[in-house]
Order: structure tokens, then sequence, then C-alpha cells
């Protein structure tokens, strides 16, 4: 299964990309899009950042499906 | 109620007049102001960049959140994104209410979650012409240091 995952601020940096599109074995789920981020760039992102699917946090056991909008989340600092 | 990023500068006096009401005893703004130090360096502007989407949703359902709690829908929050310099609001929370105490709480309240919830970073820019994206949880805390 094709997801693509979207990166921000210091972790787009890290990566040197704004997405990622990862091909992972079904199911998966928050924990599988993590491990394989981190199996790109490892020490780029933290063992368990916050992840957000569809634009609202989710869990690591959450399960992924194909359309999914995944995103890696970097510690916030708005205001 | 509304909610909004923005990339242009935030008239505060225009979301005043937004959350009026005749039924209000009590209206608040707070501002979020680009400060000139932060960590003991010196800043001479910031960055300010979100996952737009998400953010939007984050700050509704902040808005929201204040509105079911403290009792009034006359909310507007604006956060702007993209570069300001030294003394530029950043982020905009006005409200009014029937009374001032949850005027009060409902305005610390937003600023609160916004500030752990919301997806919007920011990279300063210091007076040595570096860089750095601002990771508040390795930040001092003031609150820490004052217990001291």
């Amino acid at each position: 299964m094709n997801v693509r995952v979207l990166l921000f601020a210091s972790y787009a940096d890290a990566l040197g990309a704004d997405s990622l599109e990862l091909e992972l074995e079904s199911p998966a789920r928050v924990r599988d899009v993590l491990a394989a981020v981190q199996g790109r760039a490892r020490h780029a992102v933290p063992p368990a950042p916050l992840v957000a699917v569809n634009a609202e946090y989710a869990v690591l056991d959450r399960l992924i499906e194909p359309h999914d909008e995944v995103a890696i989340i970097p510690p916030v600092a708005g205001g | 109620m509304r909610v909004a990023l923005v990339t242009e500068p935030i008239d505060a006096a225009a979301l005043l007049h937004e959350v009026g009401a005749q039924a209000s005893g009590a209206t608040t703004l707070f501002l979020g102001t680009v400060r000139d130090v932060n960590d003991g360096r010196a800043v001479v502007g910031i960055d300010y960049s979100a996952y737009e989407k998400m953010a939007a949703l984050e700050l509704a359902r902040i808005a929201g959140d204040a509105a079911a709690r403290f009792g009034t829908d006359h909310i507007v929050v604006v956060h702007r994104i993209g570069t300001l310099g030294l003394g530029e609001v950043s982020v905009a929370i006005a409200l009014s209410h029937a009374h001032r105490g949850p005027a009060l709480d409902a305005s610390r309240f937003i600023i609160e979650e916004l500030k752990v919830r919301v997806p919007i970073w920011k990279q300063e820019h210091y007076a040595d012409g570096t860089r750095e994206w601002v990771d508040p949880s390795r930040q001092a805390q003031p609150s820490a240091a004052g217990a001291a």
C-alpha cells in the first residue's frame, strides 16, 4: 500500500523534503509509518513524535487506509 | 465564532468590533507579539509556518471547546503565518461574554490550548544571522525558574 506522509518544519529540513511516498504492507498502523520514516533518516525524527491522520491527532495503533493523509508533527510552537 | 490563518497583518480593532454584542458586558483581546529576545538570544524576526488544513481545524475545535465550556459564541481567533518582524502580532484572540470572569478565563484557555495543540511552527532569526526552529519542550520554563 502506498502512503504519502507530510513533513513540516524541522522534520522537513532534516529529511530534505516536505513529503515522502512509502510502500507499506497492509494492514499498516501509525507505528509502521514511523518505523519506515525512521528507516529513511535515523535521528531526523524522534522515536514517538505526534502523528496526525486526516488532520487529526492519532495514536500509534491507528490503522492507515490507502488514501489517508498522514502527517508527522514536530513540536508545535504557535502563539 | 471564527478562526483563521492569515498572511497579512492582523487588525485587532476589527476583531474587537467583530465580537462586540449588546449582551456582552466584557470584551477581551489577547495579542501574541514577536519578542526581541528568546532563551538569551537576540531575535530579529520569526518565520511562522503551519500544516494549514489541520491548524484551521484545531483552532476551530479549540474555539468550539471554549464556547461550550465558558458560554459564549462571540470568539475570533486569528493566527498569522509568514515572516514577522519585532513587535508584530502573531496571534489574536478576541471574545466577548456577559461577564468578565469567564471572558478572561476563555481567553487564557484558548491561548494555552493553541500553544500545545495547533500545528504551527516558528523559526527564529537571530541577530548573528543564524536561524533555529523553536522547540518549546526544550526551553526552560519561566514558572520553574520563578519557583526555584
